[in-house]
């Protein structure tokens, strides 16, 4: 929560000549607020809380690098996510490896499914794309329900291991799973913020903006969808890693469900999809909000969170399609 | 790995398979004509399907109408929702990027979703007993009656549709209108009028559909979710506004998720189907009877 109203208050600054150094600072403020908030919050409950906001800011912030910003609407992230997370967790249960090679070859495996589904899958456009991945997600999520070589429908439970680094496991002190996310999430950032102001991030909007156009400008179209996927794709994965090792325990339905896939694009989505701070400010201001919820009206069983989350989402698309982050830039302006 | 049944099986499942289908197809046909229409999917199908089944429950739990006779008041309900969402949404969205377009009906439908759970509770409830009922054997194989006279009804309805779009002013209109929106207008149609008279007309064939279902299957929020994912399936298989062609998918769709089931395991059935559609699309990627 407390790295939420960074972009917001970042981009209220007054004066246009002071805008870089107040962004800078405030930046800096938020960074430092970050780095010593499992500090200053004690209880796991909350240091929980913001786990997670960083993990689904991970995951938003990577699926906007194929959708917002290469404009393609992937209904299946969920897959590279399971990918993450089974890779790392077979490695350990089957031959005993260690998390940190099970998230490298999390990462790999990943990165050669998107490119499997996605050559293919980018014959398509539009709404067509968007259905084939929710297809692709459905395979995958019945095919690991059946297979029994990787758990079927119980599930993986990953041994328990003394506390270290090398074990990638911090039962009793939970703060060192708060610093890697927050590692993985700054690097996910930093590699957005450099995308977007690369020729690659340009490549990418003219895709989005119009695939004929800029094919015959001479954009291989299919060539940079296939790396905004992969890049996208392993992030999502290195993230799964993450879950597994932070839950120890992982099934079909909690990491590669539907519904997974749905919860990453509309953080995105309401944050600001195509902005660099949108999934950010959408994971700080749905999570926190989902969990309110949920204790408030007591378990996931009433889903007023997926009532909010619902009405937000068509809300957003029809009044704000630009999210929050949009909202605040045409405050701004006035 | 490959089970081989008996031919009687076989034959019994192709037969279950078709009658599935039919009932498919109409559901796949709703959403067909919309983007026919309008070139927009609408992501709320399979809510609006669950709406649909809902109705006729309550309508049989409050007022004990057999799903048969509620039929025109689910088809009806329908109707006005479908209607209301173009009015309140879709109208807003149509030069809106595709991203906005994709998740305005997405969150319609997750918000629909979420209410019936909370309105109505995660149950799984059932029509305890419909006026149809039982098995039925028909030339020596074995099918459920209500399967049988939903999918036939279902083909009724669907023969009904196909004459509204090509027999009559108004279906003529919509199908101007479909093919280009500003010569449609030039002619004097309301196309505005159109485009919310095509969202009732979509939205009334899941709740006709919904109806039919609510006399077999469970009702739970979640309901709409697999049909929803067949219907898109089979509106691409067809071809992305082709409303014939949605019946032909619906059928082949139907058959492929039971002989599926047969030859390699009954949880694999939509896989095969999934399968099946990836490859059509990725071989032919406007349908098996698209015209683009």
């Amino acid at each position: 929560m407390a790295t939420a109203p960074a972009p917001t208050s970042g981009a209220a600054s007054p004066a246009p000549g002071l805008r870089l150094s107040w962004g800078v600072v405030i930046l800096g403020l938020l960074l430092l607020a970050a780095l010593i908030f499992p500090y200053l919050f004690r209880l796991p409950y909350h240091r929980d809380v913001v786990i997670k906001l960083y993990l689904y800011a991970m995951l938003a912030q990577a699926w906007n690098i194929l959708a917002g910003y290469c404009g393609q609407v992937s209904l299946g992230h969920a897959v590279f996510f399971g990918t993450g997370a089974y890779s790392s967790s077979m490695l350990q249960t089957a031959w005993g490896g260690s998390p940190w090679v099970g998230l490298v070859v999390g990462v790999l495996i990943a990165v050669a499914l998107s490119l499997a589904i996605g050559y293919p899958c980018f014959r398509l456009r539009g709404h067509y794309f968007a259905i084939a991945t929710i297809a692709v997600g459905e395979i995958v999520h019945t095919v690991a329900i059946n297979w029994e070589f990787i758990g079927g429908a119980r599930g993986l439970t990953l041994p328990i291991r003394q506390d270290s680094l090398a074990a990638f496991q911090f039962a009793t002190a939970k703060y060192p799973y708060y610093y890697i996310i927050l590692s993985l999430l700054i690097l996910c950032l930093l590699v957005s913020r450099w995308i977007e102001r690369a020729r690659v991030g340009y490549y990418l909007r003219a895709i989005k903006e119009d695939a004929d156009a800029a094919q015959s400008l001479g954009v291989p179209i299919t060539r940079y969808k296939l790396i905004a996927m992969a890049v996208s794709a392993a992030f999502v994965a290195a993230a799964g890693t993450f879950y597994a090792q932070y839950v120890l325990y992982i099934d079909p339905d909690s990491v590669l469900s539907l519904n997974l896939s749905i919860l990453i694009c509309v953080l995105a989505v309401i944050g600001g999809v195509g902005t660099l701070w949108g999934p950010l400010v959408g994971a700080a201001v749905l999570i926190p909000l989902s969990e309110f919820t949920r204790v408030t009206f007591g378990g996931t069983g009433s889903a007023v969170d997926l009532l909010i989350y619902g009405a937000l989402l068509t809300l957003v698309a029809v009044f704000q399609p630009t999210g929050v982050v949009g909202l605040v830039q045409r405050l701004r302006r006035r | 790995m490959l089970n081989l049944p008996s031919a009687e099986v076989l034959v019994q499942g192709v037969l279950n398979g078709i009658l599935m289908g039919c009932i498919y197809a109409l559901i796949a046909a709703g959403l067909s004509l919309i983007f026919g229409l309008m070139e927009i999917v609408n992501f709320a199908h399979g809510e609006f399907l669950m709406i649909g089944m809902y109705t006729a429950f309550w309508m049989y739990a409050l007022f004990a109408l057999d799903p048969l006779l509620s039929v025109p008041i689910c088809g009806a309900t329908l109707f006005g929702l479908g209607w209301l969402t173009h009015k309140g949404i879709i109208r807003r969205i149509l030069g809106a990027p595709m991203l906005a377009q994709i998740f305005a009906t997405f969150g319609l439908g997750i918000f629909l979703r979420a209410l019936a759970q909370f309105l109505w509770t995660p149950d799984f409830r059932q029509v305890s007993n419909p006026w149809i009922q039982g098995p039925v054997r028909l030339f020596g194989i074995s099918v459920g009656l209500p399967q049988l006279v939903s999918s036939l009804a279902s083909l009724l309805a669907f023969g009904f549709l196909y004459w509204f779009i090509t027999r009559t002013e108004t279906g003529a209109a919509l199908e101007a209108t479909a093919q280009d929106r500003q010569a449609a207008a030039l002619m004097g149609i309301n196309t505005e009028r159109m485009f919310s008279l095509g969202w009732g007309i979509g939205s009334a064939c899941v709740g006709v559909a919904g109806a039919f279902l609510a006399m077999f299957f469970y009702v739970f929020p979640y309901v709409g979710s697999l049909f929803a994912l067949l219907a898109y399936v089979i509106v691409a298989l067809g071809g992305f506004g082709s409303v014939p062609g949605s019946l032909a998918a619906g059928i082949i769709v139907g058959v492929i998720e039971v002989v599926g089931g047969l030859l390699i395991a009954p949880a694999f059935k939509y896989v095969a189907v999934f399968l099946l559609y990836l490859i059509v699309v990725l071989i032919r990627p406007q349908g098996l009877f698209g015209k683009f």
